[in-house]
């Protein structure tokens, strides 16, 4: 029941995340960051079972970071959403697979130009434009659909996360209350309030 | 030299420090606990447990734990049943479980589980404060506790507890559970009655509470999920941390409580 979604820019992107954390029919937190940042640059947004989501993103987080200190420089957004890729369609095919959705944000820091990919858990790796992750996908890709454009401004594109999140609001069963609100563009990754 | 060693990790000829890592993996490696040696342990455990299969093994359930951070602490309340299905199993069990003289954890799930790898986080925690001649923090002590059960997710460990502490950061509170999943959070309440529990907590929480008003608020959410759920009952436990370490406040039979509570005139609501 959680919910990833991502947007992206003319020279960002811009994701949210809900900050419910669930156990059985309990709202154990409504502060829960379901993100980790893989670098200055790339922000992998995960959700899925307990701890696997968490364990598993660490993982890549710690590797994506080694591999960082090994060249000296850092991982691209491509690169980083390949190698993850490549641990999760390892893992699916051992016995016990991570159950974990991805959305990986990121954004060149010389060139700045965004990207955003999404992936689930049977490691189909897609680069889209605009992804929701969870039941969010059934509620906000036609809002999305109807109204995205690729060279969207912070502006437009905070207005169109406002009208899904609306949407799910409205619509979805569960009340998230909060969201998680982040941008990524070429000179990091902050985190930003919608109104 | 700086020592670079991380960026050829192929080479690493000292022996020394080969053996000092060796024996450090040796002592805080993920858990190598014997597993049945059955093709699927989990249903090896099904068919052990299993009401249906006349009870070879019962599994000691049924709790409602609580802990939540306020202005002058950490405040951990518990109640000290164990049912097996629906006999009570016991009515005196300890589910506070004290780590070190900084740490508590609390029991919800199965009893065996959690006083088994809640005493093998302590043996952990020790080690750490050895090595590193200073207190293990309560966010690494319930990373610790998370990493050794997400080892056996899926094999039928049941487990939900808080671990509760004093470090440098000031309280500390984490959930960890046996899915593997570690929340930080301000408050939180376990088990089956913990619903009950979340109910007087949520309603009668604030942060500046004093002491006295805060231990009144667990015992009382305590209380209240005896009454409504069968599973939790027999002795409230009530624990504070403080900068100093934790101390035990108080042990109360429900019984006490409930007349107490019942003599009271209900709390004004405007």
């Amino acid at each position: 029941m959680e919910v990833l979604l991502g947007i992206q820019g003319k020279d960002f992107v811009l994701v949210a995340s809900d900050a419910l954390a669930i156990t059985s029919i309990v709202a154990m937190k409504r502060n829960h960051n379901k993100t980790r940042k893989l670098n200055d640059n790339v922000l992998l947004m995960f959700s899925g079972e307990g701890g696997d989501s968490v364990q598993f993103c660490e993982f890549i987080q710690r590797n994506v970071q080694l591999n960082g200190i090994r060249r000296g420089y850092p991982l691209s957004t491509k690169a980083a959403a390949n190698f993850t890729r490549v641990e999760l369609a390892e893992s699916l095919r051992s016995r016990h697979p991570y159950q974990v959705n991805l959305l990986i944000a990121g954004c060149d820091p010389d060139t700045g130009v965004p990207e955003l990919y999404w992936m689930d858990y049977l490691a189909s790796l897609k680069k889209l434009p605009f992804a929701v992750q969870g039941y969010g996908q059934y509620f906000c890709n036609s809002t999305m659909d109807r109204y995205y454009r690729p060279d969207m401004n912070l502006e437009e594109a905070k207005a169109l996360m406002k009208k899904c999140i609306n949407e799910l609001k409205v619509r979805f069963i569960i009340n998230f209350s909060d969201f998680v609100f982040q941008v990524v563009d070429k000179d990091g990754i902050k985190e930003i309030k919608l109104e | 030299m700086i020592n670079l060693d991380f960026l050829n990790p192929a080479e690493n000829n000292n022996v020394l420090e080969q053996e000092e890592a060796n024996e450090y993996m040796e002592n805080l490696s993920v858990p190598t606990f014997e597993i049945p040696l059955v093709h699927n342990p989990v249903e090896f455990l099904k068919h052990q447990t299993h009401a249906a299969e006349q009870c070879r093994l019962s599994i000691v359930h049924g709790t409602t734990t609580l802990a939540f951070k306020f202005k002058h602490g950490v405040i951990v309340c518990v109640d000290s049943r164990a049912t097996s299905g629906t006999y009570i199993a016991s009515q005196t069990v300890k589910k506070v479980i004290e780590i070190n003289p900084y740490l508590l954890g609390t029991m919800a799930g199965g009893a065996a589980d959690c006083s088994y790898w809640e005493r093998e986080l302590g043996r952990r925690c020790r080690l750490y404060e050895l090595r590193n001649k200073e207190r293990i923090s309560v966010a690494a002590a319930s990373k610790l506790l998370c990493n050794m059960v997400y080892a056996y997710k899926g094999m039928g460990l049941s487990m939900g507890t808080m671990v509760c502490g004093w470090d440098k950061k000031g309280p500390g509170l984490y959930y960890v559970d046996n899915d593997g999943t570690r929340l930080e959070g301000d408050l939180f309440s376990v088990g089956s009655g913990s619903t009950f529990a979340y109910g007087i907590l949520d309603s009668g929480f604030k942060y500046d509470m004093t002491p006295e008003e805060a231990y009144d608020l667990g015992r009382r959410a305590i209380y209240h999920a005896t009454f409504r759920d069968s599973a939790s009952g027999g002795i409230v436990s009530c624990y504070h941390v403080k900068q100093d370490g934790w101390t035990l406040i108080s042990r109360t039979n429900v019984k006490e409580l409930h007349y107490k509570y019942q003599d009271e005139p209900k709390a004004p609501l405007v």
